[in-house]
Order: structure tokens, then C-alpha cells, then sequence
């Protein structure tokens, strides 16, 4: 099977070896094969894609120039809104909302030319770490079919993976993009906070939640997030910080980058097959000319306490929304409270309704100064080990997660042990910087490990051109 | 213990979120050990921290960033009421709030 990136089937395009329709059934063809057994796709939408590959192969025929993504087959979150295809965040409670827009990611998207096969599976509203909390079944690792494709964007994930997209978007909260791009062995990125517009995307908490792109190489995750980027008047938090030509920047040369090596994150926890990996992907970097610094992130212990805290407590308010009124799912009631209810007992899963308790609880008279206002603070410290560490290097070397793909069902009884494996990726996403994680090798030849690199906010380009430089030089055959 | 049944019964109560007695207990238990956790953050002394409510620099954040608040054409209004539970345009019906 061929592994399509945005190049080759620009090439393939403009060579006329195949057009955008027939890219289109291929990849609608190997859906069909592939899914029932992978789960990763929850909708497709060929009408729309159909309509788009049309257009695409007119431009051809005539030939215009094509836009940057032309005929390109991409994969949409089921958290990300689509005009008229179901968008359902893998809860029961929007088992049939259609949203009457897109999100401004898609429209990016679809005016750079891709094509939208579909919506993909993932942890209900985002929330988890394995995708095992979709309503909708679990998403299976297309590298070992009895593991976890990691979460909460485990669909968007599996199927780049899997080779039924050749590029996707998932959304990241607490590590959502890059653990389940670690644990299914591809390159995904969150951009800074504020680098690509949340309009469209279905909240879970604000301050933190972030799109981003999963490709087969580092390019193609430059290339979506390059298209996605930039102001949107219709998400005051998307900044006018200007956005580079993120596919240009990714050949500048990485020697001399100056790599810093949190030392608190390589204590008791880590898998040594991960260790081992991410230690051999740090003697790459090396051999490309970086410069490991050892440095200090002393808050990182406090990051999964944080959070819980502050990821719950804003769902808790996001997820006030959800009251049978105006859209999704009504549980008949003869009062409106008795109504609100029951809806909400009735169509939110466990994680969600676990996670809207905690957060009440933690917002609630009485409890805001020791929970809430203490996570605020302590955020601030988080941020601060960022800041400080970015006065003496260029980039932070972490693995992604500590432990690779596990088993189907092996977490899912205790949340705690759980929220402990998103320890390497939510300080990122606390801090507001931006991260990808690249493939770092194979346990056993199997099992993918992701190298995860952060920079400061808004500089996107250099850890993509580190990750870059990376994979040319074969950091995924580790 | 930091969390007891009836903190959340009461919490359920605030969210509007019928739990069924398994529920109560289970999310108990785990919520339970989840705050023993966070306890955890009593380690640091943040007397003299700001908290930190949001990452944006202050020119790029959302009071800086605002629009003119103008009122545009919104062509959805059919397709919102389509797949309301109970639409009746233009409002949605509810059960009844007032009790007489």
C-alpha cells in the first residue's frame, strides 16, 4: 500500500498518474477495508469530498495553479465542527448534532484545497488518554491491533497511521496530539496557544485546548498547520503574530542548537524501553550538531495535579452547555431541572461526568482558594521553569509519553494511573508553548516511542526544523 | 478523606447531573484519591505568586484583541431550530419553569 504525503500526490496530481476523484475513492476504498476493524473513523462525508475532488480535477484540466493542498485527503476530530456531517465528540449527548458551520481549521483546510473524508473517533469531548472513553467503542493501534492508539485524538491518529488519510486534525488539551502521534509512530504537533483559531472546535477548556495537524512526515505536519495558522476574527484568543512559511524553515540548518535536557523528567515512571529510545535519540541530536544542556524544570512533579485542576474545573463550565434545549439529546422530564437532569445523566459517559464532579468540586464556595486559585498559581511556577529554561537553551528534549501503547482495557479502571501518563505533555500545554512529537525508534521492532520537542511560544519553526532534521536522519529506525 | 457522599450529592446537584447511587459512590472513591493527590500542591508556598488565568502576552490576549461589536446577517437560524429537541420557532420549548 501506498504511503501518500501532501508532495506525492501533488506530484501524482500534476503527472496525471491519478486524479483527485480517483485519490478520493482509494482512500474512501481503504476505509471501507480497514475500519471495521480499527474504529477510527465515527462519519464519512463523500458527498462533500466527491464535490472537492471535482472541483480540484477542473482546476487541472484547465490548468490553473493549483492551491497548496489540492486533492489532498485529510481527516477531521470529531471535536472540530464540519458543516452538514455529524460532529458528535464521541458522546451519546450529540449522537445526531449537525453543525449548521465549520470550524475555521476546515475552512482553511478545504480552501487550500483538501479534500474532508470524514470525522474520527476520540475520547469523549477530548477527555482521556487512551480513546477507550469514545461512546462510539475504542479506536485500535493500527501497529498492534490489542493497544491503545493513545488519546484523545486516538482516530485522527490511527488513521494517518493506518494510511486511511494522509493528513489529519486533532485537538490538544493535556497531551491529546502528541501521545497518541508517540504511541502510533507519526509526526503531530500542537502550534502555541493561540497560533491556530478555536472557532468550531467544541470546548473543553479554553485555556488550553489547541488544533493540530498529524502527518506522515514533518513536512506534512508544517504544510497543515502552516494552512491552519493565523488571526480569526471569530476567536479572540487567535493572535496576529505573523505565521512563517513553516515548509520553508524546515530546511534551515539545526547545528549549534543548544538542547535542554530536563533532568526531572527522566526519574521513576519511564518504561526503560522508552528511556533507552529517547537516550539514542538524544546521541542523534548530537550527531546533528546540538548541544545537550542539562537543566532544571523543578515544578514538572506538579504539572497532573495542576492540570486536573484547572483542565476540569473549566469543563465544568463548558460543559454547562449540554441541557437538552437547543440541540443533542432531551431525556423527557415534566420540570426543566428534572429535565436538565436527567439529559445530562443520561447522554455524558464516565470520564465526562467524573470530570464535571472534580470540577464543580473544585470551583465550589469553600474549595476555589485551596483548589482553583492554588492550580492558577502553581501554573504560573510551571510556566515560569519554561521561561526560564528558554533563557539558556533553544529547545526542550523530552519523550512524549512515559510508557508506549498498552493493552485494550488495561487502564480504564483507575483515572489516577491514568492522568499520570500525560506527565510529559501537559506541562506544555499549561505553559502555552508550542510541542510535536517525531517517531524515536521502536521497543521490540513494534511499539513506536515519540521524541517530544517544545520551543517558546510562537517559535513553531525551530522544533520543527529540529524534528525535521530528525526524521531525515532516520530518528523513527532507532 | 477529602470528599464525602454528600459533597457529591451536592456537587451533582450544582451541575444539574443525575448520578445513579453507584455513580455516587465509584466517582466518590476516585475522586477521592485524585484530591489526595493534588494535595500534593500544599508543598509549594505560592503566598507571593500571581495566579495565572490564561498564557497570552497582554497585547495579544482577548481583552486586547476584541472586535467592533457589530451586528451581522446569520443564515443559520433554520438549521438550528431543524434539530432542536423540541423547536418552535423562533424559540425553543421547554418543560414548565413556573409552578403554580
Amino acid at each position: 500500500m501506498t504511503t501518500w504525503t501532501i508532495d506525492s500526490v501533488k506530484s501524482a496530481l500534476a503527472a496525471k498518474k491519478v486524479s483527485a476523484r480517483e485519490l478520493t475513492a482509494e482512500f474512501y476504498e481503504r476505509i471501507r477495508s480497514r475500519n471495521p476493524e480499527l474504529n477510527a473513523y465515527l462519519a464519512l462525508s463523500p458527498e462533500r469530498a466527491y464535490l472537492q475532488a471535482d472541483k480540484m480535477d477542473a482546476l487541472i484540466a484547465a490548468g490553473e495553479p493549483l492551491p497548496p493542498l489540492a486533492g489532498v485527503p485529510v481527516a477531521i476530530k470529531d471535536v472540530i465542527s464540519t458543516r452538514g456531517t455529524v460532529t458528535t465528540c464521541g458522546s451519546k449527548i450529540l449522537q445526531n448534532y449537525t453543525p449548521p458551520y465549520d470550524a475555521t481549521a476546515v475552512t482553511r483546510l478545504e480552501q487550500a484545497g483538501a479534500i474532508i473524508l470524514g470525522k474520527t473517533n476520540c475520547d469523549e469531548f477530548a477527555m482521556g488518554s487512551s480513546n477507550e472513553n469514545s461512546a462510539y467503542g475504542a479506536v485500535k493501534n493500527p501497529v498492534a491491533t490489542d493497544r491503545v492508539p493513545g488519546g484523545s485524538s486516538g482516530g485522527s491518529a490511527a488513521a494517518v497511521s493506518a494510511g486511511l488519510a494522509v493528513a489529519s486534525l486533532g485537538t490538544d488539551t493535556g497531551g491529546s496530539i502528541r501521545q497518541p502521534g508517540a504511541l502510533c509512530g507519526i509526526p503531530a504537533m500542537m502550534g502555541s496557544y493561540g497560533r491556530v483559531s478555536r472557532y468550531g472546535l467544541v470546548a473543553f477548556a479554553s485555556s488550553l485546548d489547541r488544533i493540530g495537524p498529524f502527518g506522515n512526515c514533518v513536512k506534512d505536519v508544517a504544510a497543515i498547520l502552516e494552512t491552519i495558522a493565523g488571526r480569526d476574527v471569530n476567536d479572540s484568543t487567535s493572535t496576529t503574530t505573523p505565521v512563517p512559511v513553516y515548509t520553508d524553515e524546515i530546511a534551515r540548518p539545526v547545528k549549534g542548537m543548544r538542547i535542554g535536557i530536563p533532568r526531572d523528567y527522566f526519574r521513576e515512571g519511564m518504561d526503560s524501553g522508552v528511556r533507552d529510545k529517547v537516550e539514542k535519540g538524544i546521541e542523534l541530536l548530537k550527531k546533528l550538531g546540538c548541544a545537550p544542556v542539562d537543566i532544571r524544570m523543578p515544578h514538572t512533579e506538579y504539572a497532573i495535579a495542576t492540570y486536573y485542576i484547572i483542565a476540569t474545573a473549566e469543563a465544568s463550565s463548558n460543559l454547562a452547555r449540554y441541557d437538552g434545549v437547543r440541540y443533542g439529546l432531551r431525556v423527557d422530564e415534566p420540570t426543566l431541572l428534572g429535565m436538565y437532569r436527567k439529559t445530562r445523566g443520561a447522554g455524558f459517559g464516565a470520564e465526562v461526568k467524573r470530570r464535571i464532579v472534580l470540577g464543580t468540586y473544585v470551583l465550589s464556595a469553600g474549595y476555589y482558594d485551596a483548589y482553583y486559585l492554588k492550580g492558577q498559581k502553581v501554573r504560573a511556577l510551571i510556566a515560569r521553569d519554561f521561561r526560564d529554561a528558554f533563557a539558556e537553551v533553544d529547545v526542550i528534549v523530552t519523550p512524549t509519553s512515559p510508557i508506549p501503547a498498552f493493552k485494550l482495557g488495561e487502564k480504564t479502571d483507575d483515572p489516577l494511573q491514568m492522568y499520570l501518563a500525560d506527565i510529559y505533555t501537559v506541562t506544555g500545554s499549561l505553559s502555552g508553548v508550542p510541542g510535536i512529537s517525531v517517531p524515536c525508534g521502536k521497543i521490540c521492532g513494534t511499539l513506536p516511542v515519540g521524541l517530544q520537542l517544545f520551543a517558546p511560544a510562537f517559535a513553531e519553526s525551530r522544533i520543527l526544523q529540529l524534528a525535521h532534521a530528525f526524521e531525515q536522519a532516520g530518528g523513527a529506525s532507532l | 478523606m477529602k470528599i464525602s457522599r454528600e459533597d457529591v450529592v451536592r456537587v451533582a446537584e450544582l451541575a444539574y447531573l443525575e448520578l445513579s447511587e453507584t455513580e455516587l459512590e465509584t466517582y466518590r472513591a476516585q475522586i477521592d484519591e485524585i484530591l489526595e493527590y493534588i494535595g500534593k500542591l500544599n508543598e509549594l508556598d505560592t503566598a507571593n505568586v500571581e495566579p495565572m488565568a490564561q498564557v497570552l502576552s497582554p497585547d495579544q490576549a482577548a481583552d486586547a484583541t476584541l472586535r467592533e461589536d457589530t451586528v451581522l446577517p446569520c443564515g443559520s437560524a433554520a438549521e438550528i431550530f431543524y434539530q432542536a429537541p423540541d423547536p418552535e420557532p423562533p424559540f425553543f420549548r421547554v418543560p414548565k419553569v413556573i409552578e403554580r
